[in-house]
């Protein structure tokens, strides 16, 4: 029997970037805030010292900041007609876990999502015709526009300290920055980061083409800053132990170094680390949410923790899971196609080269989790037709690397044996003479791409696990045509002695290669109770007090990484349950 | 310099060893040299402590030494695989959290299931990596009259070949492509991890490629040595520890 403690007035799942944003804000409002992580406390002073956290094996290839799939991880297959069987290693994606999520190893890369996702079924209808949407493509408007959300998306911005270039100021295009981005009111709050040799050699050949290179955004300190709410952040470093890794000169904006201290210093907030939630429950007319229940994990107790507002801020498919598990809203099925819990789960897709020079040296190990120049002509250019390559969506393409870390990066030319004398030669000869062009490309959602709950398999606390039905669809296929063959254009307009060209992916998604960890859908925002689990408000339709934060909310999946709009919609959140759910609690739309 | 000649020295010590334990092996009087005393002289230095085998028994080590010597030969860059104590590395690593399935999910029921799916073994990669050992080491006994470590450079060669591609069918019905991209990943981690966990002796693999190693701050070098190498010091976790 779940001990019962007193109630507080918002209890937040999960304490991550959204976790630690909404903790901050609600505590220093004046309410009692209860937080509960399901990982163990960390911080940046001692976890991530040098040399400790520069340990490629323990931290890039053993994941040692990531879940534990000892105690949960979830089931995979690629149709229903499959048999679902468990994510017994990480691959594909790596799930966060601990103080600070996956915030803290993420590679910082942020950007504005703009109306061509927030409304895409009609833009796509309005100039292609219902036609070129397939039957079985369940994309839908999210009812919410990029105007809404620009302050919030501002905010994040600066609390993260991005360092980026703007391309489209107040309506006027700005040279050097992203000309497809939508209009933003102010300059990112940092300086691009330097270039790279690999970034001079994209901007060149990309630019010689007629696209539009300019420098990733990303959470990475080009100079030393102080964020508005006095958290200080140190200059980059380019140690390329970025990615997967936290950061010691506190240079990568991280929920550990901004918002969780500052909700630690309030005292009507309280952090319970390695505390998991396993059921949201309803009161008896199943009107609104009274509480969680969780897990001690120092003593194997369970609580009852009642709350007047239920916020689950887990990672997105850990909010999902927590809805079906917890019996909140209808379960998706594929075959009717009712029900909205666990409905548009997508991912994304990439391809990518690898470019060999013998006259030019690349340092790829000086690098930072975000030192790519991209172009973005055949993603946020509405402009761009896609009625020629046939799809729906886009890719961005970048050149540049994330970190030269040697186990994991020792690239060889194509035809090179894979052990002895010939291997050791060519990765000498080859570590310094490479560079990378890869890409992020959207993954629609479809009918037959959902989450819902494993028949077979449980969790250490005896709970299914989430089952996820996924994989590519012609859409994706045929944009991955396009994006490998604009890779190889660009990539052989650069004249390397040799080339491993980017190959279109049209094979099963595979859980085994690490491929992004954008997981998107489960709990998605909507215009109505019928094809959404939350209002633009991220409130659930099923009850009042609980509100959704996350990429779970997405209803399809952009070219776009998704940390930009998870932190906004944050910060629309806060800005929402402070002014106005609190003065008059109930239904916001 | 120095590096060199202990890496010399190292070598010639090993042949030694190595001589005395395939002798004992054909003379087939078991527990007259167990590869569990095998001695490998870590860091060149005589006072070091001595490392030995914690996980792989006598055959084991023996097909191990000669799998990563057979990866990692030794030329211009480096010296061989055993020299750089990626066998050791191996038997830590086989021993230790990663061998056992640290992190992963090892609860039944169990199926083959899709190349897709990934690893659905209900083996611990460390028991993967003994039962694989065998199975290799069974099927060269078969077609050649002896175990791996004890064939020419062109068989072992092909083995490996036909581990890699699959084709190698084990008794027992264990996939022989599942074995060798675990074996092949231990040897990738073993050369290029920090040297803390045995391997990559003298960060050798680093000085190979030109990875600096742990400590950079390149907020200058990035624009000072934009296209050209950079000539930092090598160091490894304990350098700085």
């Amino acid at each position: 029997m779940a001990k019962k403690l007193p109630e507080v007035d918002v209890v937040i799942v999960g304490m991550g970037w959204t976790g630690g944003i909404l903790s901050k804000e609600l505590s220093e409002s004046g309410l009692k805030v209860v937080a509960l992580e399901r990982g163990a406390p960390r911080s940046a002073e001692e976890d991530f010292s040098v040399p400790h956290i520069r340990d490629e094996l323990q931290f890039g290839i053993r994941h040692g900041l990531m879940q534990d799939l000892r105690r949960d991880t979830l089931t995979v297959r690629n149709n229903p007609s499959q048999n679902a069987l468990p994510m017994r290693q990480l691959g594909s994606f790596l799930l966060g876990e601990g103080l600070g999520g996956a915030g803290v190893h993420w590679n910082g890369h942020t950007w504005r999502w703009t109306d061509m996702e927030f409304k895409i079924r009609s833009m796509y209808e309005e100039r292609y015709g219902k036609k070129f949407i397939p039957d079985d493509m369940t994309i839908q408007d999210w009812g919410i526009t990029y105007a809404e959300l620009e302050p919030y998306y501002d905010k994040f911005e600066k609390i993260a300290g991005i360092s980026g270039q703007a391309g489209n100021l107040n309506g006027q295009i700005v040279e050097g920055g992203n000309p497809f981005e939508a209009p933003r009111k102010s300059p990112y709050p940092l300086p691009p980061l330097e270039r790279s040799l690999a970034n001079d050699l994209f901007a060149g050949a990309t630019k010689s083409m007629g696209l539009h290179p300019f420098p990733m955004p990303v959470a990475n300190a080009s100079r030393p800053y102080t964020n508005p709410d006095g958290a200080k952040l140190g200059q980059c470093q380019y140690c390329g132990f970025c990615e997967r890794f936290g950061c010691e000169a506190n240079a990568k904006g991280s929920p550990l170094i901004t918002v969780i201290p500052f909700a630690m210093k309030q005292p009507t907030f309280e952090l319970r680390t390695l505390s998991v939630v396993s059921k949201v429950h309803m009161d008896k007319q199943k009107k609104v949410a009274t509480g969680v229940t969780y897990t001690n994990l120092q003593t194997g107790e369970e609580f009852f923790q009642p709350a007047k507002i239920v916020i689950l801020a887990a990672y997105g498919l850990n909010n999902t899971h927590l809805m079906l598990t917890s019996g909140i809203g209808k379960p998706y099925d594929p075959v009717t196609q009712k029900g909205v819990i666990g409905k548009n789960y997508a991912y994304q897709t990439g391809v990518g080269a690898t470019l060999f020079f013998n006259d030019k040296i690349f340092n790829p190990f000086m690098s930072t989790g975000g030192l790519t120049t991209l172009v973005d002509d055949y993603n946020g250019n509405w402009n761009f037709d896609r009625s020629g390559p046939n799809f729906v969506g886009g890719t961005t393409l970048n050149g540049g690397m994330y970190g030269g870390r040697p186990i994991d990066f020792h690239p060889v030319p194509p035809g090179t044996p894979k052990w002895g004398k010939a291997w050791k030669e060519a990765m000498a000869k080859w570590y310094s003479r490479s560079m990378t062009i890869n890409s992020a490309g959207s993954v629609m959602a479809n009918r037959y791409n959902y989450l819902d709950l494993d028949p077979t398999y449980k969790n250490a606390l005896g709970m299914p696990l989430l089952r996820m039905t996924f994989d590519y669809k012609p859409n994706e296929h045929r944009l991955s045509e396009f994006t490998a063959q604009k890779i190889n254009e660009i990539a052989k307009s650069l004249n390397p002695d040799f080339l491993s060209p980017a190959k279109a992916k049209t094979a099963p998604w595979s859980v085994v290669p690490y491929q992004t960890t954008h997981n998107t859908g489960g709990t998605i925002m909507g215009t109505n109770p019928t094809n959404s689990a939350v209002n633009k408000y991220c409130q659930s339709w099923d009850a009042h007090n609980l509100f959704i934060m996350g990429a779970s909310l997405f209803s399809h999946n952009a070219a776009y990484n998704p940390t930009g709009p998870v932190g906004a919609l944050a910060y629309m959140t806060v800005d929402v349950i402070k002014n106005r759910y609190i003065k008059n609690p109930g239904s916001l739309v | 310099m120095d590096d060199t000649n202990q890496d010399l020295k190292n070598s010639s010590r090993r042949q030694l060893l190595k001589g005395a334990l395939v002798g004992g092996a054909v003379m087939g009087a078991p527990g007259v040299s167990s590869a569990q005393s095998l001695l490998v002289q870590k860091n060149g230095d005589a006072s070091a402590p001595i490392a030995a085998y914690v996980f792989l028994t006598p055959i084991e080590a023996s097909f191990v030494e000669a799998f990563v010597d057979h990866m990692v030969p030794a030329d211009q860059f480096t010296p061989k695989g055993t020299d750089l104590g990626i066998n050791i590395f191996i038997d830590r690593a086989l021993a230790g959290s990663w061998g056992k399935g640290d992190r992963m999910y090892m609860q039944g029921p169990w199926s083959v299931g899709l190349p897709t799916q990934g690893y659905q073994s209900p083996l611990l990669p460390s028991q993967v990596y003994r039962a694989g050992i065998a199975a290799t080491n069974q099927h060269c006994e078969s077609l050649y009259g002896k175990t791996f470590d004890l064939l020419d450079t062109s068989k072992k060669e092909e083995v490996l070949k036909s581990l890699d591609s699959g084709k190698m069918v084990f008794e027992g019905g264990l996939s022989s492509k599942f074995f060798f991209d675990i074996a092949y990943k231990s040897v990738v981690e073993g050369l290029y991890a920090d040297p803390i966990y045995g391997g990559n002796s003298n960060k050798a693999a680093w000085k190979m490629i030109g990875f600096p190693g742990v400590i950079e701050t390149n907020a200058r070098n990035i624009v000072e040595y934009k296209n050209n190498f950079y000539p930092g010091k090598v160091l490894g976790i304990a350098d700085v520890s």
